[in-house]
């Protein structure tokens, strides 16, 4: 039995990643990608903590995380496919016409 | 486990709504393209009868479906409130999406969702469903701030908004991970009651404090701002309005009632983390609002600045005897800065011109003269944003410094009084442009858009001279929180 630690230490490791990626990458796609890497590192400690409570509602938690998530990804592609049709580009960092 | 007809009575107005706005999308396909009105026309409907059966249930106080939701005054109020916003929301949107060429039926059924994710917002007592509240209320806007596509800057608005608010989102799950982990439970008073027997606190205080960053996205306050004048500017001016005011609520709703309840444990080190928070947000704010020419801008850092203010309420949430009169003081202050925030982008929309033309405030010139009535409604509303009498504005700043010096922050309330002064510079300049300076302004005339900023600008000032029974049913209605 692997102690619930490590699961706990594994997925603060994920979600750091997922946090740095979404501020150091400049692909919007790759930023997004960071952002899920966030949520399921969410969901691994969820998934370790109910194994150790013997509660089923951390797991069923962590179904509403995928199905929402899932729901975000179909708007998140849609409006990075509309973007690119525009500019032909997805880097944020030439999402630059608003400033001041 | 069995639902009973009370777990159903709790989330009714909810439940009302999303089905009004299921059907809806369904019906919408049956209008045809040059006769939308008669969608936004059924939208409205169903959020004035969602908000006549949400005021025939004041008074009741009840939880349902296991401890998920709650119905009480608090959700009442916000509900309300919500709905309130909503419906100027419609009636701001209805002739600048005609005028705009972006006439879709989704507008409306998109807003309609948002709302029923703000209103479960309010009434979520259980961590998973703030999660899903929150997401139901963000993804509709993600779509409404790219509505205007494909213009550039409104598809960068909806990707900026879309990006910074998932991530926001991850902050809050990781939160509730952790808090699940400390207390194992992610209700919120099962969550109160094992952290009174002082579990793992290590645990449960990150979570909250990740918890926190996620809702600081969501209400724009400072380090977490950086989304907000891009998005406020690019996205249709509308949408923006409605953002502005019924995002903020609803993210205050869920802050409050998840730290009120769960969280006055931790009241020792958020206090801190908060004061700190409010302080930053009202300065930053106001000061960097100052240099902006465009309108929209300017609004928008107005916006974070208000948020501030807001925030200043919830700085002694963990003090049993200053928290109702505060966190009271900061729902009136709610009111106070939705109807005056909608009036503002009112009249903005209504100088808008398509193309994103006659959004700079030297736009504003001569408005005084040509259109007397709309520059006095703007001069009612840049008042009220400063804090000016005689409007809510000014009622709203008197409640919420009074209830923090009251806990004995009188340095918070200093940033506050301060701040308010400078931002009287910027807020002014507008009515100097609209009444000193001399130009040619035109106007879009649109019976709603008009009825909603005389509405507005009516209630600010009416509602500011006899403010004591707003504020008793805000005193109410936090008394169910703790």
């Amino acid at each position: 039995m692997i102690p619930v630690e490590y699961y706990i230490i594994l997925s603060a490791i994920l979600f750091a990643i997922g946090v740095a990626g979404v501020l150091i990458r400049r692909n919007a796609l790759i930023i997004f990608m960071s952002i899920e890497l966030m949520l399921n590192a969410a969901n691994l400690a969820i998934v370790a903590f109910s194994s150790v409570f013997n509660s089923f509602s951390g797991q069923v938690f962590v179904f509403f995380v995928i199905a929402v998530a899932a729901a975000e990804v179909a708007v998140g592609l849609a409006l990075i496919v509309e973007i690119f049709k525009t500019k032909h580009s997805i880097d944020v960092d030439q999402m630059s016409s608003l400033k001041g | 486990m069995n639902l009973t007809p009370q777990d159903y009575q709790v989330l009714i107005p909810y439940i009302l709504l999303t089905a009004w706005a299921c059907v809806l999308l369904l019906v919408d396909l049956f209008i045809p393209k040059e006769r939308k009105s008669l969608t936004a026309l059924l939208s409205a409907l169903g959020l004035a009868i969602t908000l006549g059966v949400t005021l025939s249930q004041v008074g009741i106080a009840q939880t349902g479906f296991f401890g998920m939701a709650a119905l009480d005054g608090f959700s009442t109020f916000v509900n309300a409130l919500l709905l309130l916003s909503g419906i100027l929301g419609i009636a701001l949107a209805h002739g600048y999406v005609k005028r705009l060429g972006i006439e879709r039926g989704e507008y409306y059924t998109l807003l309609l969702f948002s709302i029923s994710g703000m209103m479960l917002m309010a009434q979520a007592t259980d961590l998973i469903m703030v999660f899903i509240a929150l997401e139901l209320l963000s993804i509709p806007l993600y779509v409404l701030a790219a509505f205007a596509r494909p213009r550039v800057s409104s598809e960068e608005a909806g990707m900026k908004y879309f990006l910074l608010g998932a991530f926001a989102t991850g902050f809050v799950v990781y939160g509730t991970a952790l808090v699940f982990g400390a207390t194992g439970s992610t209700n919120l008073y099962a969550i109160l009651a094992s952290a009174s027997n002082g579990t793992s606190t290590l645990l449960l205080t990150i979570g909250a404090a990740l918890v926190l960053v996620g809702f600081g996205f969501k209400v724009a306050a400072v380090p977490f701002h950086m989304w907000t004048p891009d998005v406020y500017q690019g996205a249709p001016t509308a949408v923006t309005a409605f953002m502005a005011s019924g995002a903020k609520i609803a993210g205050f709703a869920a802050l409050l009632r998840v730290f009120a309840t769960a969280f006055p444990a931790l009241a020792v080190d958020m206090t801190d983390i908060l004061w700190a928070l409010a302080a930053l947000t009202m300065i930053l704010g106001n000061i960097v609002a100052i240099s902006q020419t465009d309108i929209k801008r300017m609004l928008a850092y107005s916006s974070i600045a208000h948020a501030g203010y807001i925030l200043m309420a919830f700085v002694p949430y963990g003090n049993p005897a200053v928290r109702e009169v505060s966190i009271a003081a900061g729902l009136f202050y709610l009111v106070a800065y939705a109807f005056t925030n909608f009036g503002a982008w009112g009249v903005v929309i209504a100088l808008e011109k398509n193309e994103e033309k006659e959004l700079a405030i030297t736009d504003y010139a001569g408005l005084g003269r040509k259109h007397p009535a709309l520059a006095a409604a703007m001069t009612v509303f840049m008042l009220s944003l400063i804090g000016f009498p005689p409007t809510l504005g000014l009622v709203g700043k008197f409640y919420l410094f009074r209830a923090v010096i009251a806990a004995g922050f009188t340095g918070l309330a200093m940033i506050g009084v301060l701040t308010s002064l400078i931002s009287a510079y910027y807020y002014l300049r507008v009515v100097v442009t609209m009444y000193m300076k001399d130009g040619e302004p035109t106007v879009e005339r649109e019976t709603w858009l008009g009825l909603a900023t005389g509405v507005t600008a009516a209630v600010t000032v009416v509602a500011s001279l006899v403010p004591q029974s707003l504020f008793a049913w805000a005193s109410e209605a936090v008394l169910n929180l703790f």
